[in-house]
């Protein structure tokens, strides 16, 4: 279950963050990831930051994918 | 059957459609209604005139894109257009709620009256009613409209075959997506721009084409994939739609991920779905190309031998699956 | 959109659709695997993934779907607490779920005040502008938004609200998961682990599974690429005899989890055994409120009892929540059980197995 999607968070008040969603933003709450930096992608469920997304760690799975040998 | 109505009666999905074909069809059938088209299509002395009626509920009154005034001229305007009528007249009826504030209906009704003139139609009757408060959400409306059928546009679900191309005027699910963010317990800012907007004059500009333009319905209640369910019905074709080339705006997108939606069953509101034949697909997207409303106009699938009846759909990675018909109403949900 | 669309990328797809193909057909023994998750289950029919993988490797939807394995007692409660005059605030999800009687949308078209909200952070702004009213949020789901239900019961009591509350209806995924295994009803060969329960619990809780049981398990993400993957690195434990953890979404899950939100959910709740729709009472699978935060629960402050009926005749949803049949598998589906008509808690909610497959145009199996 559980539905969570990557969005940019571009800008931080103690735990009041804010993300933005193509034109639209939305507040979203930091309490669970309260280290969390302006920029970072961040994974969102129901109004909360529950994880930083990693592009390292996602170019490195697409790059592996690309050479699966089959 | 459900013995008392409920909100999916009304979506436009499984549900309503039962509601017709058990209540209504059988108290009101006659040939004229039958077709169960978007207009009704009648002759008077040898002119072919379409006319229509729609009522128009929506919470909030204003949204990003446009208001429930020109709404209710849009959608009306639409549904004449895509039986290819030039709307002439409409009419307006209010049921207004007790309390709501002059300043909030001044504004309405004057958007209805800049939608009219834009779409070079006037309002020729209406009506008011005052309701209590808490009969009616601020306000609803109804508008029917009347539209000349010119010659030399044959609309037809049975002119429909194997091969045609189906085209969609822009992205799709904006008007539903800026209704719904717009919900303050939602809390999105600034919200998507709902597409709201009278199609006709987008539908003249396709005159040379015409004659190869088979059908055309606006995807509103029940979406894309809603109304393109009705179409196949019981029909001995089927639809192969290809996501990739379903326009969508970022935005719809990302909230509809969000939310858990899926904006092919959301509502449009100045979008047409045009049955084309597969030679003149491509000149008649250029055409669309050059009209404001038409942009980002593209080919999203075609009419199909397999699976008579079904709507299909090519994902992202190229497998297939049912589009299904809308059972009930999409709720944002979390998981 | 940035880390979505990359990973729905046909060439790619195709690429491990072939490589797991070749793989299966190589080893020929047929295997089962289950997506424990509902967010997996309906993004591998969304995406038409069965097709891409060969008979011989059987998905199974298992019981990840918060809203059909919360028993009618819950709902019952949560209709009765409505009916008393509280307003409900609640996930869009919970509205349409039938419980004994009656269901909450049920409930709000006799005018009885129930609210859909995107976060719990919402229904706390509620009952701040509704002060007269008693705001109940209802606390449903697994580990990856009971964390969010903490902080924002933990926020109440910070700011010392007194008309906010949940009833608690919380779920964890692998005492479930445990129990799955041990009633071995059904051999599982590997698991998909729910990749944003385990953002929350880390990669490492399913070790016991591994460990344990010999079974292997693959944290996945929601993406088509995530899944095929998933599925990839599974088969490939299956055919050479190996029984590990592996994180195939290491952007987002670590092996130790959100520790935050651990030791948030570890302040405001307390470990209980719990009772799962189709499933029985799971030992240490559920969570309650704890002591010190036991004025947001509406459960102690305003107690109730209902009477529940649980289960109806011929619905099989406890069998498909176990794994033990498909959907189609089930006599009622489609002709008597159907979204616009259904029968159990697995053909209401969008994310239940039954209403995924019928929504995906799947047909009733016909028994020989």
């Amino acid at each position: 279950m559980c539905l969570a999607i990557p969005v940019k968070l571009t800008s931080k008040e103690g735990i009041k963050g804010r993300v933005k969603i193509g034109s639209t933003e939305r507040e979203v709450n930091l309490t669970l990831m309260p280290d969390a930096r302006v920029g970072d992608y961040v994974l969102v469920h129901a109004g909360f930051a529950i994880s930083k997304v990693e592009e390292k760690e996602a170019e490195e799975l697409l790059e592996l994918l690309s050479t699966v040998s089959y | 059957m459900r013995k008392v109505i409920s909100l999916a009666h009304g979506n436009g999905g499984k549900l309503t459609q039962e509601l017709i074909k058990d209540i209504l069809l059988p108290c009101f059938n006659n040939p004229l209604l039958a077709p169960l088209t978007d207009s009704a299509i009648f002759e008077v002395n040898r002119t072919k005139f379409a006319f229509t009626t729609d009522s128009y509920v929506i919470k909030p009154l204003f949204f990003s894109g446009g208001d429930i005034g020109k709404l209710s001229v849009s959608g009306t305007i639409n549904d004449l257009a895509v039986m290819g009528a030039k709307p002439i007249f409409i009419s307006c009826g209010l049921i207004i709620e007790e309390g709501l504030p002059l300043s909030t209906l001044k504004k309405i009704v004057s958007s209805v009256e800049k939608t009219a003139r834009y779409a070079g139609v006037s309002v020729i009757t209406g009506d008011t009613k005052v309701v209590e408060k808490g009969s009616a959400d601020g306000m609803f409306i109804n508008t029917s409209g009347i539209g000349i059928v010119p010659s030399g546009i044959n609309l037809s679900l049975e002119r429909v075959e194997v091969g045609d191309r189906i085209i969609v005027n822009g992205t799709v699910g904006d008007h539903s997506v800026a209704v719904l963010s717009e919900r303050e317990e939602l809390g999105f800012s600034e919200s998507v721009s709902s597409d709201c907007a009278p199609l006709y004059e987008m539908v003249e500009k396709l005159k040379p084409y015409w004659g190869n333009i088979k059908f055309m319905r606006d995807p509103t209640r029940g979406g894309v994939a809603g109304v393109l369910n009705e179409i196949v019905q019981n029909q001995s074709f089927g639809i192969k739609l290809q996501e990739r080339n379903i326009p969508f705006r970022e935005e719809t997108t990302a909230l509809c991920e969000l939310l858990g939606i899926d904006p092919l069953y959301l509502a449009n509101e100045g979008k047409i779905l045009f049955f084309v034949e597969p030679e003149k697909a491509e000149q008649i997207l250029q055409i669309l190309h050059t009209h404001p409303l038409g942009k980002k106009s593209s080919i999203i699938g075609e009419v199909v031998a397999r699976s008579p009846g079904k709507v299909y759909l090519e994902t992202s990675i190229g497998t297939k699956r049912v589009l299904d018909m809308l059972i009930e109403d999409q709720l944002p949900r979390i998981c | 959109m940035k880390y979505i669309s990359e990973f729905r990328d046909q060439k790619l797809a195709e690429r491990l659709a072939r490589r797991i193909a070749r793989i299966a057909k190589d080893e020929g023994r047929k295997i089962k695997l289950m997506e424990v998750c509902g967010t997996h289950a309906m993004a591998i029919l969304k995406y038409g993934i069965k097709e891409l993988i060969p008979p011989s490797i059987k998905l199974l939807s298992g019981p990840g779907c918060p809203v059909c394995v919360t028993p009618n007692q819950y709902i019952d409660k949560a209709c009765s607490y409505a009916r008393k005059g509280f307003l409900i605030a609640t996930f869009g999800d919970m509205l349409r779920v039938p419980g004994s009687k009656s269901s909450l949308i049920e409930e709000k078209s006799r005018g009885r005040k129930v609210k859909v909200v995107y976060s719990t952070m919402d229904a706390l702004k509620l009952a701040k502008s509704l002060p007269e009213e008693k705001v109940i949020f209802l606390g449903i789901g697994f580990e990856t938004t009971a964390p969010t239900v903490a902080a924002s019961i933990s926020a109440a009591k910070e700011e010392g609200m007194g008309n906010f509350m949940v009833l608690c209806g919380h779920k964890l995924i692998p005492p479930a998961m445990k129990a799955l295994v041990e009633t071995d009803e059904v051999k599982i060969d590997g698991f998909l682990c729910p990749g944003h329960v385990s953002v929350i619990t880390g990669s490492r809780a399913y070790e016991f599974l591994a460990r344990d049981y010999n079974i292997p398990c693959v944290v996945a993400g929601f993406e088509p690429l995530d899944i095929l993957q998933g599925i990839n690195l599974l088969i490939s434990q299956i055919y050479r005899d190996e029984a590990r953890v592996e994180n195939e979404y290491t952007r987002v899950v670590t092996p130790e989890g959100n520790l935050k939100a651990g030791s948030l959910m570890r302040k405001v709740f307390n470990v209980s055994d719990s009772q799962w729709r189709g499933m029985g009472i799971i030992r240490q699978s559920g969570l309650s409120i704890a002591e010190d935060y036991s004025w947001y629960d509406v459960q102690t402050r305003y107690p109730i009892e209902v009477t529940s009926s649980e289960g109806k005749e011929g619905c099989r949803c406890g069998e498909v929540l176990r794994g033990l049949i498909e959907p189609r598998e089930c006599a009622l589906f489609g002709d008597i059980c159907s979204p616009s008509h259904p029968f159990g808690p697995c053909m209401v909610s969008i994310e239940g197995a039954c209403n995924i497959y019928y929504r995906f145009g799947y047909k009733r199996k016909t028994v020989k």
